[in-house]
């Protein structure tokens, strides 16, 4: 029951248009799937390593930009006498593009801010997204600045002048965005019970004890930083060729802290948790829009936020499936690296490579 | 050689403010092991604070910066006392989380209190500048520069001569030891509390007549302060100060001589380099590694 119960959802998500036709819902749950893919990739390194990444939005936005870039094609003029002329490329490449260059940065902040342990790691990532925003704006050869990168082509699929599929309108987008949310589901719970995964949990749980049976700990938290931000950036990709438009608004902080929410409401540290809590947090906003104005639903974040933290501290799918355990009376499972409890580290030691 | 002397003499006065948003932040982080972000609003604070008072109301401008400050220290006390009391022994990133809903709402009350358009602050001082030799100073910046420094002073000497500020070192250094020695840990981590976030609204009330106030005003201010407490090495009070003024004249200078667009990014080039090279920052002790 256990395995068939996230095919049973897919199942579920995947027939949503076909007796809900109101476009403008479609919409909101595509933008939901995009940002449930950044929580999952979020989720990656706050819940499984346990640090937190405050700029993930970076490793978004340079997904998004990158796409965008390589499949509109660029030009950098050096000099008067040098131009570097990249021509544009098709958009499945640039997808790739962007997923690749989010993960070298990725990995790049992580060597950087791995060297010490803390809230460096916070602070590098907030800071880095900030200059992002800034190279976004200010590099106006490049991004076009504050006037935006337009007419963004959309993801087309097969061979030219044979068969192609091009994601133009919003059904075929969601049901791209539901096969990476897939994906990105499937490669995390591949990661997570890997031996990597294993090390992932050993080192958040108790980092000296991780290290001395071997663990490189430093090696490991750069490998899950350099997955989670291609994750991200694939998230971003998937966006900017959605809706076609990149501007440098894509780096503000409230998107991360919008993901924030999602993993830690949902329950981070566990591969249900930041769907729920994207489902939620994603839908949330065009509840709340109704009655509210922005700044008081984004003070409606901010209180949310604390009183999950204050009152659900492991978020709600851990909290559910507590419940669950004590109606249906069993023990909890020991060999679920899941739980957040120190069985991971019984299966540490098998993870020193 | 003249443009040099004026851009030192702006990167210093913008230093001076730095470093107080820079103590303020690495003393909540040495004594309370709380990665503060409601510094930046509690800066933005400070500087409605002058603006409600000295232009709304129509105070005098010396009076409403100390109503700011006072203020500031008090909201940083409530802050302590509602949100940070409850989650002692908390892990560091519950906290976090926490610091980072209060952060939010703040930011979008204050917006929603005051609107976004950003508001210009009235003061006392002179338009034209003062002529000093090759430097030039707005009085106005040199009366800013001015109080940061006794501010500054005035720390340094809460901590090492007054009996609260020996009990806050003993704190820092070792709690449950402070506390056997009859340290009494709740108030200290309140009084921490608030002298940061009073520090916090006195440089925005500072600089808030010298640019303009708006509510996001506080969110690069934050950076900043974080770029400075790892130059200085988290939870380092000298450090932090002269990663103040090492920031201010880095900022300045590159504004300068690299670019000026980049100007804010300068904390962040900063970050890089001394995590590359002195990961523990530049004046850190062994025993300060976060």
């Amino acid at each position: 029951m256990r395995r068939l119960l996230p095919w049973l959802f897919v199942v579920f998500l995947a027939s949503v248009p076909q007796w809900m036709h109101d476009q403008y819902f479609l919409h909101v749950l595509i933008n939901t799937g995009i940002f449930t893919i950044a929580a999952m990739s979020l989720n990656l390194l706050l819940g499984f390593t346990g640090q937190l990444s405050l700029g993930h939005v970076a490793f978004f936005g340079i997904g998004a930009y990158t796409s965008a870039l390589v499949s509109l094609g660029f030009d950098l003029h050096f000099n008067d006498s040098y131009v570097f002329v990249f021509e544009r490329k098709p958009v499945w490449f640039a997808f790739v593009c962007g997923i690749a260059v989010a993960g070298l940065c990725g990995w790049a902040i992580g060597r950087l801010s791995f060297k010490v342990r803390g809230a460096y790691f916070v602070i590098v990532t907030i800071s880095f997204a900030q200059v992002m925003r800034l190279v976004a704006l200010n590099w106006v050869d490049l991004t076009e600045g504050p006037m935006a990168l337009n007419n963004i082509p959309p993801i087309t699929l097969g061979i030219p002048g044979i068969w192609e599929l091009t994601f133009l309108r919003k059904l075929p987008n969601y049901y791209l965005i539901l096969c990476v949310a897939v994906l990105s589901y499937i490669v995390i719970h591949r990661l997570v019970h890997s031996r990597a995964g294993r090390a992932f949990i050993a080192l958040r749980e108790n980092e000296p004890l991780a290290a001395s049976v071997g663990i490189d700990v430093t090696r490991y938290l750069v490998l899950a930083t350099a997955v989670s931000a291609g994750m991200a950036g694939a998230a971003g990709g998937l966006y900017t060729h959605y809706v076609r438009i990149v501007d440098p608004d894509i780096f503000l902080f409230i998107y991360t802290v919008t993901m924030v929410i999602m993993v830690i409401s949902g329950g981070k540290g566990t591969l249900a948790g930041p769907i729920v809590g994207g489902l939620i947090f994603g839908m949330l906003p065009q509840v709340l829009r109704e009655f509210a104005r922005p700044e008081a639903q984004w003070i409606i974040y901010g209180v949310a936020m604390m009183v999950i933290v204050l009152f659900l501290p492991q978020g709600i799918v851990p909290a559910i499936s507590a419940l669950w355990r004590r109606r249906s009376g069993r023990s909890p499972d020991r060999s679920d690296p899941e739980s957040k409890t120190m069985a991971g580290l019984h299966t540490a030691p098998g993870a020193a490579p | 050689m003249d443009q040099f002397l004026q851009h030192a003499a702006n990167g210093l006065i913008l230093g001076g403010t730095y470093a107080l948003l820079g103590i303020g932040l690495t003393l909540i982080f040495g004594i309370m092991r709380v990665v503060n972000f409601t510094h930046g609003e509690l800066y933005t604070f400070g500087a409605y604070m002058v603006f409600c008072f000295a232009t709304v109301l129509e105070v005098d401008f010396y009076v409403s910066l100390a109503a700011a400050v006072i203020l500031g220290v008090v909201l940083g006390a409530l802050v302590e006392l509602i949100l940070l009391r409850p989650l002692r022994g908390a892990d560091i990133d519950t906290t976090m989380l926490v610091m980072i809903g209060a952060w939010i709402a703040l930011q979008n009350g204050e917006q929603l209190l005051w609107g976004g358009v950003a508001k210009s602050v009235s003061h006392p001082f002179p338009a034209e500048p003062l002529v000093i030799g090759p430097v030039s100073v707005a009085e106005l910046r040199l009366f800013v520069i001015l109080v940061a420094l006794a501010l500054l002073v005035g720390v340094y000497l809460l901590i090492h001569k007054t009996k609260l500020g020996k009990a806050m070192r003993a704190t820092f250094q070792d709690r449950e030891t402070a506390s056997l020695m009859g340290v009494n840990i709740d108030a200290i981590h309140t009084a921490t509390f608030a002298l940061g976030s009073g520090l916090a609204a006195a440089a925005g009330a500072l600089l808030g007549p010298v640019f303009v106030v708006n509510p996001t005003m506080g969110d690069l201010v934050a950076l900043k302060a974080f770029a400075i407490v790892i130059l200085g090495g988290l939870g380092n009070i000298v450090g932090a100060t002269l990663g103040g003024f090492i920031l201010g004249l880095v900022e300045e200078f590159g504004a300068c001589y690299v670019s000026s667009g980049y100007r804010d990014a300068m904390g962040f080039l900063l970050i890089i380099v001394v995590l590359f090279f002195k990961p523990t920052g530049l004046f850190a002790r062994k025993e300060r590694v976060g």
